[in-house]
């Protein structure tokens, strides 16, 4: 099993960083390491603030900067470091080699242009289609996210769509090239549960017919639990806990991953469920010396509030950052 | 096929929708524009004295011949009549005569002047889109640089400068100074034909031009700026970045068509602020427009005159909303007509 799996994205040792006006810091990406192998669904869970997001934008290096930077670390797709690449050689695997689709499908759609004119310009770009081609091939891809009236659809204005059939529409935007990753930032947090299920079904069949792999950012463990291979769980800018998704469900080690998963139960209250973890996360220019979870961990010990542990692999394909798990 | 035909029949249910519309606002036009005349006519009568009051004091006329020429004129009849006449008049396009021009009837003088006003405004309409909408888009894509800072000291300084302030400083730096353009009127020499007249009436041009287009040139430069700085932090333009596009198609297509939407509609209104702001300008140049004619009207009580000119400039206003209305509807999909 092991040799078959082939790496696709391998970060490692990322540091994205936000420079703010009064001279602080944010490390709000600081040392992320992981790699999304061939065909498989990657998840990155974590409370709001932990820094999914901007793991994500900096792979797609769409980090505003100033204030922001990826200081440090290496992104590689298929053995070539995007962050070595040229704007104009990164422009090529943008939306081409990695599509993305985003929380808010209200409005990450331009409301001014067209749905068929949104897709057909990825087209034209990357695939050097002549209009009407791409206009043509807008209208198939329609038909595969699920749109039985394709025809009058790519003709349509955004604000002519329901949340989900926008979010199809984004996914249709994004699967346009056939891209061997697709990044999806809580693609389903801003619709409706019916909704949710439909679009996650329609990324698993796009991610199989494609034969593409996903990254999919997400706050809620249900999800996590449906889709995805591997999950990878984020606190404070850092890994804490990387495991299968079997693994991680049965056998949790971390504090905080042990946490998320006791307030799994209320699974309707889908925001609050979170708060059964007391206290918050700081916000990343203000993360403690040591243990990043240290002032809300229930096992703290005091070499916790000392340095920060380092992200170990335990047990094979299980890696944790705590010192409970180090001798 | 049958789909394609669907869509097509969609695109163009759009188009006579948006037709509909068009077709509404104008005729919606129709009872404001009814409403200006009344307005224009009740303020002309409601203004003190009348075409007569300055022959009525001269002692050498006989209050008999004063009483006969206000019959002549109408202006015992009952308002409603008065109005009805004015109105009727009106819509041949007959302003009556000038009182102060002897002899000339309004739409003569109206006639000799309106084109310069109108090439004014246009060139202070050109100036203001030409300058500001790059200014704008250079200084937000550059937000906070030195170019950006200088293009904000300009901003306030052109719009805290009084329109008749500037055009005194440009005729002493530009005409008197300089002598890089003339001062006064629309021409130099009658002679002049061909192109040789085309330059010469656009030299004439460029400074009351510029002074008139300052404070609006200005204003649009901020609307620009801000507007294209909010949309560039939306989250569409994150997408089309996201898709691989060139910073330029993410700039021309995505941020600019949206940006330029308020702008439009803005647009529609600068209309009225141009040719109200000519009237100030023309005083200055010495310029042979509308606002000259007005200005004058004004002083010697040339009542047909002040008609005629408010109406226009009421219309020009109305029909500046009009535009905005249609072009809106053109370019923003998100339009709702009903
Ligand atoms: N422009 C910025 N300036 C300063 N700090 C920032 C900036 N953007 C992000 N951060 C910091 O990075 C942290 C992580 O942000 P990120 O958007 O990645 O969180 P997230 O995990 O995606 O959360 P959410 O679930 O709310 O989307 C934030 O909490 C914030 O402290
Ligand atoms: S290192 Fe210490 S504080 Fe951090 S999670 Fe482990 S036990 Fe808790
Ligand atoms: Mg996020």
């Amino acid at each position: 099993m092991k040799n078959q799996e082939q790496a696709l994205l391998e970060v490692k040792g990322l540091k994205t960083y936000f420079y703010m006006d009064d001279n602080k810091v944010a490390k709000a990406v600081d040392d992320v390491a992981f790699t999304i192998n061939k065909g498989e669904t990657l998840a990155i869970v974590g409370e709001s603030g932990s820094g999914k997001s901007i793991t994500s934008l900096s792979i797609m290096r769409l980090i505003q900067s100033p204030p922001g930077k990826i200081v440090e670390g290496s992104i590689s797709l298929e053995g070539k470091d995007l962050l070595k690449l040229s704007e104009r050689e990164m422009m090529k695997v943008r939306g081409n080699d990695i599509g993305m689709i985003f929380q808010e499908p209200m409005t990450s759609l331009n409301p001014v242009f067209t749905i068929g004119n949104q897709i057909s310009e990825s087209l034209m770009k990357h695939k050097k289609m002549k209009k009407k081609e791409a206009y043509n091939k807008a209208i198939d891809l329609l038909k595969l996210v699920g749109f039985a009236r394709a025809e009058e659809i790519v003709n349509e204005y955004p604000h002519q769509l329901s949340g989900g059939m926008r979010q199809r529409a984004m996914i249709a935007i994004a699967m346009s090239c056939d891209p061997k990753l697709l990044i999806a930032d809580e693609p389903t947090t801003a619709l409706d549960v019916t909704i949710q299920a439909q679009i996650l079904d329609l990324m698993v069949q796009m991610k199989e017919k494609f034969e593409s792999s996903i990254l999919l950012i997400t706050h809620d463990l249900g999800v996590v639990a449906e889709v995805s291979d591997r999950v990878l769980v984020m606190y404070g800018g850092q890994v804490v806990e990387e495991a299968t998704v079997h693994e991680l469900f049965t056998n949790p080690k971390h504090p905080y991953t042990n946490g998320l998963l006791a307030s799994i139960p209320n699974i309707d209250a889908d925001v609050e469920r979170l708060e059964s973890i007391p206290g918050s996360v700081l916000p990343a220019h203000r993360f403690p010396k040591g243990c990043r979870f240290a002032p809300r961990c229930k096992h703290v010990m005091d070499k916790c509030r000392e340095s920060n542990p380092d992200l170990l692999e335990t047990e094979t394909n299980h890696k944790v950052r705590c010192y409970l798990y180090e001798d | 096929m049958h789909g394609h035909g669907r869509a097509l029949v969609l695109s163009l249910r759009r188009n006579v929708e948006m037709h509909k519309y068009i077709t509404r606002r104008i005729l919606q036009f129709i009872p404001m524009l009814f409403l200006v005349t009344v307005l224009v006519f009740a303020l002309a009568k409601a203004a003190p004295g009348d075409p007569l009051t300055g022959e009525r004091l001269d002692p050498n006329i006989d209050p008999e011949v004063y009483e006969i020429r206000r019959e002549a004129l109408g202006l015992n009849d009952p308002l409603p009549v008065q109005y009805w006449n004015w109105l009727s008049s009106v819509a041949t396009g007959d302003f009556g005569k000038s009182l102060q021009y002897t002899g000339r009837t309004v739409m003569e003088l109206i006639q000799a002047r309106i084109w310069n006003t109108f090439y004014l405004s246009l060139f202070a309409l050109g100036v203001t889109l030409a300058i500001a909408i790059p200014i704008g888009i250079y200084s937000a894509n550059r937000k906070y640089s030195l170019f950006d800072y200088g293009a904000t000291t300009f901003a306030f300084l052109g719009l805290a400068t009084p329109n008749f302030f500037a055009g005194l400083l440009a005729i002493y730096v530009f005409s008197l100074t300089l002598g890089w353009f003339p001062a006064q009127g629309t021409t130099t020499a009658m002679s002049l034909t061909g192109f040789e007249l085309f330059i010469d009436k656009l030299r004439h041009l460029v400074l009351p031009g510029f002074t008139l287009g300052l404070a609006s040139t200005a204003a649009y430069m901020r609307y620009m700026r801000t507007e294209i700085l909010e949309v560039k932090g939306s989250d569409f333009i994150r997408t089309a970045r996201a898709k691989g596009l060139s910073n330029e198609s993410v700039l021309y297509k995505h941020t600019l068509r949206n940006a330029l939407i308020p702008i439009i509609t803005l647009l529609g209104l600068e209309f009225g602020t141009l040719l109200s702001g000519a009237i100030i300008t023309e005083r200055v140049f010495n310029y042979p427009g509308l606002g000259t004619l007005f200005l004058n009207a004004i002083q010697n009580r040339d009542y047909p005159v002040i008609m005629a000119i408010n109406l226009i400039l009421a219309v020009t206003i109305l029909i500046g909303n009009l535009l905005a209305d249609i072009f809106y509807a053109i370019v923003d999909p998100r339009i709702r007509y009903d």
